[in-house]
């Protein structure tokens, strides 16, 4: 037990700058797949074909593919032409365009679930396109979308592990290196689960919290 | 309507419109006169409710123009007078529309509803969109439901808040959609009651109904659509009365029958 105790206060500090690590990168990788989902879906309804031929494919692209491909295009691919990024960079990047092709099929199940008479209503009284978009739709599509918004989230969150392979010391591969020089794999592996299951569960409260906050609204 | 009147608030002049191979509207002429009331009759799919609405250009027509209070359009895409974005919204500003499904906005309190538009389309401060507002809101007596969610409302409650919302933009015009279709028969009368006394005021209204009576009582006029086209047109005594088509009698009659049918159905139930 106190061995236990000992583990704590000598790996404690380094996990929990690793479970540091994995917090910004999520937070950073969900608003910037945020800001994709809502382009790309925004681009599927566009009056453009050739806006709504690139969204089309992003998407399908991106869902057709894994992940860490995805990460290893933008990462090791790219430098290839002459685009070098770090690994925290590539990271977020990579994996922001991975949830966003998400993002952007949450967005637009949930631009469909509002009755055409909210836009009719809105642009009968000479609110613009747009405005309508940004007042009136986006809205109702934030609250309607948040469960599965979620979801994605705690997606992000646990797929940043995926991002020890590029060198970035998040908890994965913070764990990894303690194994290799100490050789308990299972004592490392249970903390590090421990540590995301704490993680997402912060999240799912802060999810809840919103979803309470807008049922009040209503 | 007659000869010596001014220039009519709202003139079409063969107003076209096609759902693919589908013709709905067969080219509308139409004048209606400042403080008109212009009830439209007619069978589903006559194409009176693509006439309203191709009027604020929220379904533009294909073809056809269109003279609103001295501006001119030409829905014609060619033309040069063919309404930009921003000039439709201009025009949709000041003629407001009401909905057979109210369409109130959920995630705004009733007050929100009224003001939105106010404060963001005609720029006004928060204080002057809520005063008028307030004066609204009163006048159809929910005033004591500004802050609650339209939701929480009843559809003949919602109704008249989607005419409040209309009515603060104080609008030149206004085009009502089969507005108490959707409502329980108990709660038309309260819809009903708002709409004849704007009437009353002298609003200029353009309405596509299927209540009759109010047709009767309330509107100058009377539109009948037949199959894409005015059918026959004119005073309500006259079109409701004495019809001269054929196929206005068959519509006036298949009404009068289901009120008779339903009548008889209940008077069977209570026997």
């Amino acid at each position: 037990m106190s061995g236990y105790l000992n583990d704590i206060q000598v790996y404690g500090p380094g996990f929990l700058s690793a479970a540091w690590t994995v917090l910004w990168l999520t937070l950073l990788t969900i608003v910037l797949s945020w800001v994709f989902g809502l382009a790309a879906a925004l681009g599927q309804r566009s009056d453009l074909a050739w806006v709504r031929a690139i969204a089309a494919f992003y998407v399908w692209f991106i869902r057709g593919t894994p992940a860490l491909i995805q990460i290893f295009i933008v990462y090791f691919g790219m430098p290839q032409l002459g685009i070098r990024l770090s690994p925290y960079t590539a990271g977020v990047l990579a994996l922001a365009i991975n949830s966003g092709a998400y993002v952007t099929e949450i967005i637009r199940s949930g631009l469909q679930a509002i009755p055409k008479g909210q836009t009719e209503s809105s642009l009968a009284l000479g609110f613009s396109q747009r405005a309508t978009m940004r007042t009136i739709i986006l809205p109702q599509v934030a609250r309607i979308i948040l469960p599965s918004i979620t979801n994605e989230a705690l997606s992000t969150l646990k797929n940043t592990s995926l991002l020890s392979t590029i060198t970035v010391v998040e908890l994965t591969l913070y764990a990894q290196t303690l194994i290799s020089a100490t050789f308990r794999p299972f004592d490392f592996y249970i903390a590090v689960a421990i540590i995301y299951l704490v993680l997402t569960t912060i999240l799912t409260q802060l999810a809840a919290f919103f979803e309470r906050r807008y049922a009040r609204l209503y | 309507m007659t000869e010596e009147a001014p220039a009519p608030l709202l003139k079409l002049r063969n107003i076209r419109k096609s759902f693919g191979d589908l013709e709905v509207l067969k080219g509308i002429d139409l004048d209606v006169a400042k403080g008109e009331v212009v009830s439209i009759i007619g069978a589903s799919g006559s194409g009176k409710s693509t006439f309203l609405r191709s009027i604020n250009a929220i379904e533009p027509a294909d073809k056809g123009t269109m003279d609103f209070d001295g501006q001119q359009f030409d829905f014609d895409r060619d033309s040069r007078y063919y309404p930009s974005a921003r000039q439709l919204q201009a025009l949709r500003a000041r003629i407001g529309m009401v909905f057979q499904s109210y369409n109130l906005w959920p995630h705004k309190t009733v007050l929100e509803n009224v003001i939105h538009a106010p404060m963001n389309v005609l720029g006004q401060s928060r204080a002057e969109a809520t005063e008028v507002a307030g004066a609204l809101l009163d006048r159809i007596g929910l005033y004591d439901k500004k802050d609650s969610s339209p939701q929480r409302l009843s559809g003949g409650q919602q109704q008249r808040v989607a005419i409040a919302r209309a009515l603060a933009m104080k609008p030149r015009l206004m085009l009502f959609d089969e507005v108490t279709s959707a409502l329980d028969p108990e709660l038309v009368h309260e819809v009903l009651m708002l709409m004849a006394s704007l009437a009353k005021e002298g609003m200029t209204m353009l309405l596509v109904t299927h209540e009759m009576s109010f047709a009767r009582d309330v509107s100058s006029r009377v539109l009948f659509f037949d199959r894409g086209v005015i059918g026959e047109q004119g005073a309500p005594s006259k079109v409701l009365r004495d019809p001269e088509s054929p196929r206005l009698r068959q519509f006036l009659h298949s009404i009068l029958h289901d009120d008779l049918s339903q009548a008889g159905a209940a008077k069977g139930l209570i026997q």
